[in-house]
């Protein structure tokens, strides 16, 4: 199985009569997702390609049943996208959008609170559950069903090691792209939570980059909390402190969230942190013993 | 973004914050005048945006006008080194010209967003000063923190509490109380990513002020602030970071004789870390975008050969949506129209028709050096580097 997205998700994409909304709403429907609605203020009663576009998220939830959406909307309205959605009763909303200013994400968050929705991003590849759906700008071909769970803050980074994954024979039970910026919806414990409630997940890859402290309170939890094989990578060994190294989360303030303290921390909660990272599938297939 | 004292202590002015009295000037004639105004006492403060400056020698105090447009002299025009600049310094463009202050203490007091928490937080010390960091290193109960509901903004009894915690009383500590209310809404306001008094000032007749400040901006909310976005200071950023900005892409420049050039800012650093582990040191972060268009690659190229520090080149492109073989196309377009690429330029393309993109490198008339996956191509690119050199 998989944990928050399969065959069953109704999407409906925030954005769609945009160039890359379009784009990507029609990719996901390609590999498969039921993509059911779009929304854009003004448009509703037009259509995409055969997908109905409505006002607003809570009229396409009321015609369509869509319960997760994708946002592709720009970074000064996509925070108003996000509160719409989960005020419409959409249980998770992936937002592709990237340049999300941080004040917005906090308004979010505290928005977030009254509602059971659960956000993946802002400035993220999205999530993936592969056979079953994909939400998000990912290859959806790189992917193979199976059972290695996958969790990352890096986009191209996170294809390489599906990649070295998928070139071993390793399958995977979904992918989630938690974005690069400081204030992520979804953090490494809340899916490595929901990982570990998943029978089919065996196994799980974080990939960590420099800044923050994500990593390392990952590294408690999983140390407390979760007995199967973990498998990680830290991006950012080499940049130096205090510069932005193109995800805004990616950079090291104080000399706090060096990919030093990140790697130690996870070694010593037992995941095989690989090396180089041209090495993540390997390891992994090595902690699964194949 | 950042910005300078001098701007820093405009915007907080605006929300309250009390400053020692001065101007900004950029020639030493009219730091003498100013001085003069000020009663013939005063501070000359270098302004560039790194932090150490008095340790580096870019602040000095002045007893009369004429030594203080001598100091101006000397720091005009100087490249000032501090501990946040790198060997080579930053050119002094302008001195922020300030009376003389009597101290009685030095305080610290910033806020900035705590990610953990996921709220701003106040920090505040009462050991201010040049070395808050090794303070903080040190001693993490020396600091005190306070988180804020951004929606609420900070709520009077935080802001004495935080005064009373500083050990502040009567008149001292109601002023600054004051203060921290007023660099609360200044971050709030603005979309600051850091708002930094240090030290914060507590003179000899109980008053408070900032003798120093610092402002950061989230650069993804300036599209609301048109007044901040007008402080930036092009002349304090690398000329080639400012020209990649134009083409957005990321670009550092590092210290490193490997040229980089990636798709997605987590594969780049990954890639600088394989090049770090085979033994080179890379030149760059750049960041092409996770689409790695034609044009990108050609700008992002551009870019990094204008680099004379780079020996060899590294192209690592993960073609996900984007198909890899329009990819190669777009690499083999980009470098047969520059003329003289010296440097050798090694290419690791992965992901959908990857066979076809290899084969469109291979038949080009540019001499690429092919490699298979990314030990290969850091390896590649290590042994061309030390070929070239």
């Amino acid at each position: 199985m998989a944990i928050w997205v399969d065959s069953d998700t109704r999407l409906v994409v925030q954005g769609i009569t945009g160039k890359e909304g379009q784009f990507h709403a029609l990719g996901c429907r390609d590999y498969g997702t039921q993509v059911v609605a779009g929304v854009t203020p003004g448009k509703g009663g037009q259509s995409v390609e055969g997908i109905p576009v409505f006002d607003s998220v809570d009229a396409a939830r009321q015609e369509t049943g869509c319960n997760v959406s994708m946002i592709f909307v720009p970074p000064p309205f996509a925070a108003d996208a996000i509160m719409e959605a989960a005020a419409a009763g959409i249980e998770l909303v992936v937002c592709i959008t990237e340049g999300v200013p941080v004040a917005d994400m906090l308004e979010v968050r505290s928005f977030l609170r009254d509602h059971p929705t659960r956000l993946i991003g802002p400035n993220c590849p999205g999530i993936i559950s592969p056979g079953m759906a994909k939400i998000g700008i990912m290859p959806g071909h790189i992917h193979a069903p199976g059972s290695v769970g996958v969790i990352s803050r890096s986009g191209t980074l996170t294809y390489e090691a599906v990649w070295q994954l998928t070139s071993l024979g390793l399958g995977q039970s979904t992918c989630i792209g938690i974005g690069g910026d400081p204030l992520p919806g979804t953090n490494f414990i809340d899916a490595l939570q929901a990982f570990a409630e998943d029978a089919a997940t065996k196994a799980v890859v974080l990939i960590g980059e420099i800044g923050g402290s994500d990593e390392e309170e990952a590294a408690a939890w999983i140390e407390a909390n979760y007995s199967r094989p973990v498998v990680g990578f830290i991006a950012g060994r080499t940049a130096p402190p205090g510069r932005r190294m193109g995800h805004a989360g990616a950079i090291i303030a104080g000399g706090k969230g060096t990919a030093k303290e990140k790697i130690e921390a996870l070694s010593a909660a037992g995941v095989v942190v690989a090396e180089s990272p041209a090495d993540i599938g390997s390891a992994m297939a090595r902690a699964l013993g194949k | 973004m950042k910005i300078h004292e001098y701007q820093a202590k405009e915007v907080l002015r605006r929300y309250g914050v009390k400053t020692p009295t001065g101007r900004v000037a950029d020639n030493p004639a009219e730091v003498g005048e100013i001085c003069s105004e000020l009663g013939g006492r005063c501070v000359v403060k270098a302004q560039i945006h790194a932090g150490g400056r008095g340790k580096g020698g870019g602040v000095k105090l002045a007893n009369s006008a004429a030594e203080a447009q001598e100091l101006a002299e000397q720091i005009l025009g100087m490249q000032l080194v501090t501990p946040q600049t790198g060997p080579e310094g930053k050119r002094v463009e302008k001195v922020l010209v300030e009376e003389a202050v009597d101290i009685a203490a030095e305080l610290y007091l910033s806020v900035t967003l705590d990610r953990a928490v996921g709220k701003p937080v106040v920090m505040a010390s009462a050991a201010g000063g040049m070395d808050i960091e090794e303070v903080a290193a040190r001693d993490p109960s020396a600091i005190i923190r306070q988180p804020i509901d951004p929606q609420l903004g900070i709520l009077p009894f935080q802001a004495r509490s935080i005064a009373d915690r500083l050990g502040l009383r009567e008149k001292t500590a109601r002023q600054a109380a004051k203060l921290v209310a007023a660099l609360v809404a200044a971050y709030l306001d603005t979309d600051a990513s850091l708002a930094e008094i240090n030290p914060l000032l507590v003179t000899g007749d109980g008053e408070v002020m900032a003798l120093d400040a610092k402002m950061n901006f989230d650069g993804n909310a300036l599209f609301r602030h048109p007044d901040i976005r007008q402080m930036r200071d092009l002349s304090e950023e690398d000329p080639l970071e400012v020209e990649a900005g134009e083409f957005d892409l990321n670009y550092i420049k590092l210290d490193g004789e490997i040229g980089c050039m990636v798709n997605g800012a987590g594969l780049a650093m990954a890639t600088m870390d394989i090049i770090k582990l085979y033994g080179g040191e890379p030149a760059n972060f750049l960041d092409v975008g996770g689409s790695a268009s034609q044009e990108a690659v050609q700008n992002a190229f551009r870019i990094l050969i204008s680099d004379s520090t780079v020996k060899a080149v590294l192209i690592n492109i993960f073609g996900g949506i984007a198909r890899t073989d329009r990819i190669a196309g777009g690499v083999v377009a980009a470098l047969e129209e520059l003329d003289g690429v010296n440097p050798p330029v090694v290419v690791r393309l992965e992901g959908t028709n990857v066979e076809r993109g290899r084969q469109i490198l291979e038949e080009a008339d540019f001499d690429f050096i092919v490699a298979n996956e990314m030990a290969d191509a850091a390896e590649k690119v290590v042994a061309a580097a030390r070929g070239a050199a």
